[in-house]
């Protein structure tokens, strides 16, 4: 029982090391992934499918989608997706709503903004080329938000996909093809959102006092 | 929110006769003012006369002795009221005129402590002339004309966003910092007072509780001399929602701790009973003012739902209704402000998908208008009042009173600032600590309630106010003056001026619902799940019920694109519709450069045109019917004459529906053919730069005129499911919804299928031609007929 314990303990600390969470945060979060995976050791789409309330959320695929990416575990470019994920997966995927820590210096803010926008990124890029392609953009704008007709989705896309391309590649001749937004581009069409700082949950801040995630049941 | 300071001259002193004239103007004004109570002086004397008149007329009139008629006479009395408040008005706004056409001071001086000063001066020479100096900063003409249009401004433009995200800082600042100053200087000054054994003095008979009343009637911070201050400095957006919203949110506790020691002040003593009621108060108060206040923002939202066939009148429901919330909210003694407050950000929303851009307008310009009025009147009255107070002037309260509310103030802020940053994900660094302690001044508001104190109950009420108009001076002129320097020096952040781009705006709705997810996924019930809950349900059944007709179903995102879409439409108008507009860079970059897998065209054909409203487009169908030669000279003029047509909307549905008719009259002009005789531009004309330039970003809308391009056509009246997109499925159900749909005008549900290359029969490539002409001839002279051929379709 302690060597179970103490393993476990061992297992946690290396989880934190490597996704940054606290000892007592993946401890909530693995009694959470307990609780999705029906104590199994992995969970599937199908588990993460079942909550209700991420039924009413428009993106609810590509979140689901984002959890089994591998380019979400940053672990050197790998493509593809995964079937199940297990907890240190979980953890990965995570790790990127951590909110900045308070005494970051400036390029530790910066590589932060970078990974949280290379997540949203991925959920973009579907195809996992590297380049949101104007076909992606308008996908991905229908089915966010369910009222938008197809022609205003792709009005409006297409007036984004403009957008972008004329701040990041201002003097195309007529001829020229505007391929996509690359992850460059995505970075300075957001710069002004200060990503580190809005994309976070809270309860997931190490500095701050710290409430029990997990709390609720769904 | 815009700045209310409007324009600052840069120091073109170029004639100085002008300036001359102006001073000269303000002048004699100020002669006019004071030389007026004379005439009040001696309007007794007329109204005796006119009496007597009037009785030696009736006797006369038995005797029928005839008076010359009165050609001209002078009467006073009965105009004075209303003909002193518009020589006050008039003199306020000739003021800030004035400070204006001077060159470097209104970036060296604020314009709060100049008006003062004129204040001073106004006063000085009303006195001097020997006349009594009206009551002007009399409590009941502050807190029922002069203060409410400052907090309506401030409550209907107060950026929802930024104020929820920080909501709990501000209140804490607000309700604990407040308490926090009225105690500690109250309590301190009382010890103060206390010890002076060897010469007693006034200060003995002063008691706790007044003490604590004066504490709690300086240590608010106003609202109207913050926002004085801080329009100036332009600082970032966290640090004003703080500090602003704190002086907003005060009020409350104010009124609370100034009832509460004024009932008790006069007993002597409060015992734990009373504090706890009053605790219970304060809950109420504030609580109550905000369901006051946001029960009349209801109302009004659901009375704007109306107004679509009296346009005129509704700016005035946003108005009265405000005032009338301030009003209830007064009678019960509730909070005033926090009333306004929730009134004007609870019906902003609603109101303004409700009324027309005209209205939007109006109100817009009303409350600037009025709010600034107010503000310069409030300074002034404050200078002139400071003149004719009767001063208590007592060194060792005066200085105590300022050192006390300094340190108070960086005290409560540093404290509270620990605390708070426990629970912040954005820490208030230092520098955001002292802009906030620095930037907490006192002003009117301070010096109305002192005025409000009975002489009889508090005996020494004449030196409050002399304390409290030191301490307002103090913040005013010291820290007003120097916050703008230390700012640069600090360094501190400023304001960014970025404009919201749409890219921002879908990523910011995805973060939002990628946030909501996530927490789902943890089963956290955080932030994000309330705002996304409360969101829903605003969409479901609120928006149902307080928005008028089709905008009620307008996601937020399709609202957001149209207002960037009107916004630009109308800087294109404005700006004759040749220079470039708001994008910093200038861009060659087309909506064919972005269309994918499109092998590249000789010409560019599929340029986009700059948005037409319906008028143009009616105008331009007209001439097009009439008149089918088109020259490059004629093109431009009448792009410049069509484009002054009012692009104003009123009413999305009925553009939908002129566009759709207008789809019907294309349908009949495609059997004219030979429109353009002229050859196609040079790549640098003119007219082509000015093409490419209109086919900005921001201005890329749709042709309405082609088939061949899908229009924006908001599908309001069917919901497309999410789930089906196949560009290919799209294709087909398009064109079986085009064909069945060819005689039907239903305002909702419309779906222009572009034609497929291999499907294009003759009619068809001719429709997509002349089409493609039409459109092209609008904004740029293309090529000849024969080169019709590479018709490629928009979409793939």
């Amino acid at each position: 029982q302690q060597q179970q314990q103490q393993q476990q303990r061992r297992h946690y600390e290396e989880l934190a090391h490597k996704s940054g969470f606290s000892t007592e945060q993946i401890k909530n979060l693995h009694k959470r992934f307990r609780q999705l995976s029906g104590n199994k050791e992995t969970i599937s789409r199908a588990n993460l499918d079942s909550i209700p309330a991420l039924a009413n959320n428009p993106i609810k695929k590509q979140i689901i989608d984002a959890f089994f990416d591998k380019r979400n575990q940053r672990q050197d470019d790998e493509v593809g997706s995964l079937e199940e994920i297990g907890l240190e997966q979980f953890l990965m995927v995570m790790s990127h709503f951590r909110p900045p820590a308070h005494k970051s210096g400036e390029e530790e803010r910066q590589a932060a903004r970078r990974q949280k926008l290379r997540f949203l990124f991925n959920m973009h890029d579907t195809d996992g080329d590297g380049i949101i392609t104007l076909v992606e953009y308008r996908k991905e704008l229908l089915s966010k938000s369910g009222a938008i007709g197809h022609q205003a989705a792709k009005a409006i896309a297409d007036a984004a996909m403009l957008e972008v391309a004329s701040t990041n590649a201002p003097h195309m001749a007529p001829d020229d093809f505007y391929e996509g937004i690359t992850f460059e581009h995505f970075q300075q069409i957001l710069k002004g959102l200060e990503m580190e700082s809005r994309m976070h949950i809270r309860f997931l801040d190490v500095d701050t006092t710290t409430m029990r995630c997990g709390k609720a049941t769904s | 929110m815009s700045p209310r300071r409007g324009f600052r001259h840069p120091g073109s002193f170029g004639s100085s006769l002008p300036e001359r004239g102006l001073l000269l103007l303000v002048l004699i004004v100020l002669l006019q003012g004071s030389l007026l109570p004379f005439g009040a002086a001696s309007s007794p004397d007329v109204g005796h006369r006119d009496e007597a008149d009037v009785h030696a007329e009736a006797e006369e009139k038995h005797n029928f002795t005839k008076k010359p008629f009165p050609v001209l006479s002078f009467e006073y009395k009965h105009i004075q009221v209303p003909f002193e408040i518009s020589l006050w008005v008039l003199l306020a706004s000739l003021m800030k005129l004035g400070f204006h056409l001077i060159p470097r001071l209104p970036g060296i001086v604020p314009e709060s402590c100049l008006l003062i000063l004129v204040g001073l001066l106004v006063g000085g020479l009303i006195k001097l002339a020997g006349q009594k100096v009206p009551p002007v900063l009399d409590s009941n003409l502050f807190f029922f004309c002069l203060l409410p249009p400052i907090i309506l401004d401030a409550g209907y433009f107060l950026p929802i966003r930024p104020f929820m995200e920080n909501l709990g800082t501000i209140l804490m600042f607000a309700v604990v910092g407040t308490l926090w100053n009225a105690f500690f200087i109250g309590g301190l000054l009382y010890a103060v007072c206390q010890i002076q054994p060897n010469n007693p003095s006034d200060l003995h008979s002063l008691e706790l509780l007044p003490c604590l009343l004066f504490g709690s009637i300086i240590s608010a911070v106003d609202p109207v001399a913050v926002l004085a201050v801080f329009e100036e400095i332009h600082i970032n957006e966290l640090l004003h929602i703080l500090v602003f919203g704190e002086s907003l949110l005060n009020d409350a506790v104010t009124v609370v701790l100034y009832h509460l020691f004024e009932e008790y002040s006069g007993v002597g003593s409060v015992t734990v009973i009373d504090g706890v009621l009053g605790v219970i108060s304060f809950f109420v108060v504030a609580l109550g003012g905000v369901l006051v206040g946001a029960i009349y923002g209801i109302l009004a939202a659901f009375t704007s739902r109306f107004t679509s066939h009296t346009r005129v009148i509704e700016p005035l429901f946003v108005f009265v209704y405000s005032y009338m919330a301030y009003l209830s909210a007064e009678m019960f003694h509730l909070s005033g402000i926090m009333a306004l407050i929730a009134c004007g950000a609870v019906m902003r929303p609603y109101v303004e998908a409700n009324i027309s851009h005209k209205s939007h307008t109006t109100i817009k310009y009303f409350l600037k208008m009025w709010s600034s009025v107010s503000e310069t009147l409030i300074f002034i009255f404050l200078g002139v009042a400071t003149v004719d107070g009767q001063h208590n002037w007592n060194w060792t309260f005066v200085t105590v009173t300022v050192v006390l509310c300094l340190v108070a103030r960086v005290i409560g802020v540093v404290g509270l600032t620990y605390v708070i940053n426990k629970f912040r994900i954005v820490k208030l660094t230092t520098k955001d600590q002292f802009i906030v302690a620095y930037g907490g001044l006192r002003g009117a508001i301070a010096f109305s309630l002192g005025f409000l104190l009975d002489k009889r109950h508090f005996p020494l009420r004449n030196m409050f106010l002399t304390a409290i108009i030191i301490v307002i001076f103090f913040t005013v002129f010291v820290q007003g003056m120097t916050i703008k320097p230390l700012v640069d020096l600090l360094a501190v952040k400023k304001k960014q001026e970025a404009k919201r781009s749409i890219n921002e705006e879908i990523h910011t709705q995805f973060l939002d619902h990628l946030l909501t997810g996530i927490e789902d996924i943890c089963g956290h019930y955080g932030h994000h799940h309330w705002k996304d809950k409360l969101n829903r349900f605003n969409k479901k059944y609120v928006k149902k019920c307080l928005i008028a007709g089709e905008r009620s179903k307008e996601p937020q995102l399709i609202a957001f694109y149209h207002k960037l879409e009107m916004k630009h439409a109308i800087e294109l108008v404005e700006s004759g519709g040749g220079a470039k507009l708001s994008s910093a860079i200038p861009s060659t970059v087309s909506m064919q450069n972005i269309q994918p897998k499109k092998p590249a065209p000789a010409k560019p054909e599929d340029r986009v045109l700059p948005k037409l409203s319906k008028s143009r487009e009616e105008e331009i169908r007209k001439i097009l019917r009439s008149n089918l030669q088109k020259t490059r000279q004629r093109l431009r003029s009448y792009n410049r004459h069509t484009l002054l047509a009012d692009p104003y909307e009123d009413n999305f549905g009925e553009f939908l529906l002129k566009k759709q008719k207008m789809m019907a009259l294309d349908k009949k002009i495609q059997d004219m053919n030979n429109y353009l005789t002229v050859p196609a531009a040079p790549p640098d004309s003119p007219t082509l730069c000015r093409a490419r330039l209109a086919s900005d970003p921001q201005a890329y809308s749709m042709k309405p005129a082609l088939d061949s391009v899908p229009t924006i056509q908001v599908d309001l009246a069917s919901p497309q499911s999410p789930d089906s997109v196949n560009i290919l499925d799209e294709f087909q159900r398009s064109e079986q919804a085009a064909a069945a749909e060819e005689g039907e005008d239903d305002g909702g549900l419309m779906m222009k299928a572009p034609t497929r290359p291999h499907e294009r029969c003759n009619a068809g490539e001719m429709d997509a031609g002349t089409r493609e002409k039409l459109s092209r001839c609008l904004s740029d002279p293309g090529p000849h007929a024969e080169d019709e051929d590479e018709d490629e379709p928009f979409l793939p």
